[in-house]
């Protein structure tokens, strides 16, 4: 499970080991219910004090684990994520509001993104205005979305930070 | 004549006040029983007959009511008495009489299933001895479990080694392990016709202390990382290799059916096992765009 984990999260950006290896304290990636959460050491030494079925949350979210095993990022994770990104798609402000909806980026609405990106690949979904909106997948690699039609989608939407708002109760 | 009416006048004016003033103090032979709880007195004394001839009935009666009913007041007065809301309240004992049944008794409950079966196949409550550790028994048990690992001698797990009173579970777990301890791990031990597959096998995952060494955490994390980073892919030569001969084998005879199907029809032969047409096709979508991300480097580690 662990190189699943890195996996999903390295193909988002490069220097995470920038996440692992941090100066200013040992944190780690810790698995609760399903769910990986990135914790400082003092956190996770006073978490233990509570057991574990009645523990909910620690630290940060970054993820979970689906039934079949994928892993799923989920927007908790940004914050921490969004520094690193290697791919990034920037999006029209027309666009935004649809992302933050939920909903795929559509050509029309795409603004730039980085060369070399490949099918599938794991990107950040940035405004113009170089604020982080979400993760995503590209679609398409970067040579097909410049011949593309403008209503085909480019960027399938994983999770944005609109997800604060609508899915509150269940964001952990 | 006018006196004589005076007089019959008074003396019944007399009669009158005499009796509106009677005493409230009754003489009775036997004093009569109360049960002031349900308000009712008990008057055990005998009827005088011939006064109860003499006088006319319903007079008589009145009379004997009214001293009872006296006697009961005065019996209530004895208790302690409170004011509630400007009225004067006394407070009852409880009541000695014992009263009949309201309702008819309940019947006996019919007995439950488990009963039913229970009492069909004789089963008793059993209570489970009360089995207590011997220390005496526990100084041996772990003296020899000590020459055991001095000597390395293998000893049997708990529950195998024949002990008095045997659970199902523990008698399950002793047939689990004879059956696997055949020369070929039971793989050919057949299982009685209603006999269920054992439960609970298959090696037990292990994990990680939640709080173990942190920086050994890191430095794996770190060396999986910079896997992940290098450029190169994790090439599995002989992988790689067997897969090459496998994409030539299948042109070979892909070739090979093309010649063969222009000459004359040799139908059915499907070179491949069926796998000819998916693996042309594979191949093709694989060279436009690439697997999830970090799919190849993934096989390889994995």
């Amino acid at each position: 499970m662990c190189d699943t984990f890195l996996l999903s999260v390295h193909s988002i950006g490069e220097n995470i080991k920038h996440l692992v290896d941090r100066p200013d304290g040992t944190y780690c990636f810790r698995l609760h219910n399903d769910r990986v959460y990135y914790i400082s050491e003092t956190i996770l030494k006073l978490a233990t004090n509570i057991s574990r079925g009645k523990l909910v949350s620690v630290g940060t979210c970054f993820g979970k684990f689906t039934k079949t095993i994928k892993f799923r990022l989920h927007i908790t994770a940004l914050d921490f994520l969004a520094p690193y990104a290697k791919f990034k798609v920037w999006v029209k402000p027309g666009q935004e509001q649809s992302f933050l909806y939920g909903n795929h980026v559509l050509k029309s609405g795409l603004g730039r993104i980085t060369e070399n990106t490949n099918q599938y690949q794991g990107v950040v979904v940035y405004s113009m205005a170089d604020v982080p909106l979400g993760f995503g997948v590209a679609a398409k690699s970067t040579q097909e979305c410049r011949r593309v039609d403008p209503m085909s989608i480019v960027v399938f939407h994983q999770a944005d930070i609109g997800e604060f708002i609508r899915s509150e109760d269940t964001l952990t | 004549m006018a006196a004589c009416s005076i007089e019959d006048v008074l003396a019944k004016a007399e009669q009158d006040e005499a009796e509106k003033l009677k005493s409230i103090t009754v003489q009775k032979e036997l004093d009569i029983e109360f049960d002031i709880g349900n308000l009712v007195a008990y008057d055990k004394n005998r009827i005088d007959i011939r006064q109860f001839r003499e006088q006319k009935k319903d007079d008589f009666l009145r009379s004997l009511a009214r001293d009872n009913t006296q006697l009961l007041i005065n019996e209530i007065w004895k208790h302690p008495t409170e004011r509630v809301e400007e009225v004067i309240v006394v407070k009852l004992p409880e009541p000695t009489t014992a009263l009949p049944r309201e309702k008819p008794p309940p019947k006996p409950r019919p007995p439950t299933k488990w009963e039913e079966f229970a009492k069909l196949k004789g089963i008793q409550k059993k209570k489970k001895t009360n089995l207590v550790w011997d220390d005496v028994a526990k100084n041996e048990l772990h003296r020899l479990r000590n020459i055991a690992r001095a000597q390395k001698i293998k000893v049997p797990g708990v529950g195998l080694t024949p002990t008095a009173q045997q659970s199902t579970t523990d008698l399950s777990r002793a047939v689990n392990v004879a059956k696997v301890s055949t020369a070929s791990a039971g793989k050919f031990q057949d299982r009685l016709p209603k006999e269920k597959a054992p439960r609970n096998t298959g090696k037990k995952r292990k994990f990680q202390p939640v709080i173990g060494n942190f920086s050994s955490e890191k430095q794996r994390q770190l060396d999986l990382l910079k896997v992940m980073d290098s450029k190169k892919p994790r090439l599995d030569v002989n992988k790689a290799v067997n897969k090459q001969m496998r994409e030539d084998d299948r042109e070979e005879s892909a070739a090979k059916f093309r010649k063969g199907g222009k000459k004359g029809r040799k139908g059915g032969n499907f070179s491949g096992k069926g796998k000819g047409k998916g693996g042309g096709g594979k191949g093709r979508a694989g060279g436009k765009g690439q697997g999830p991300p970090g799919g190849k480097k993934g096989a390889g580690k994995r």
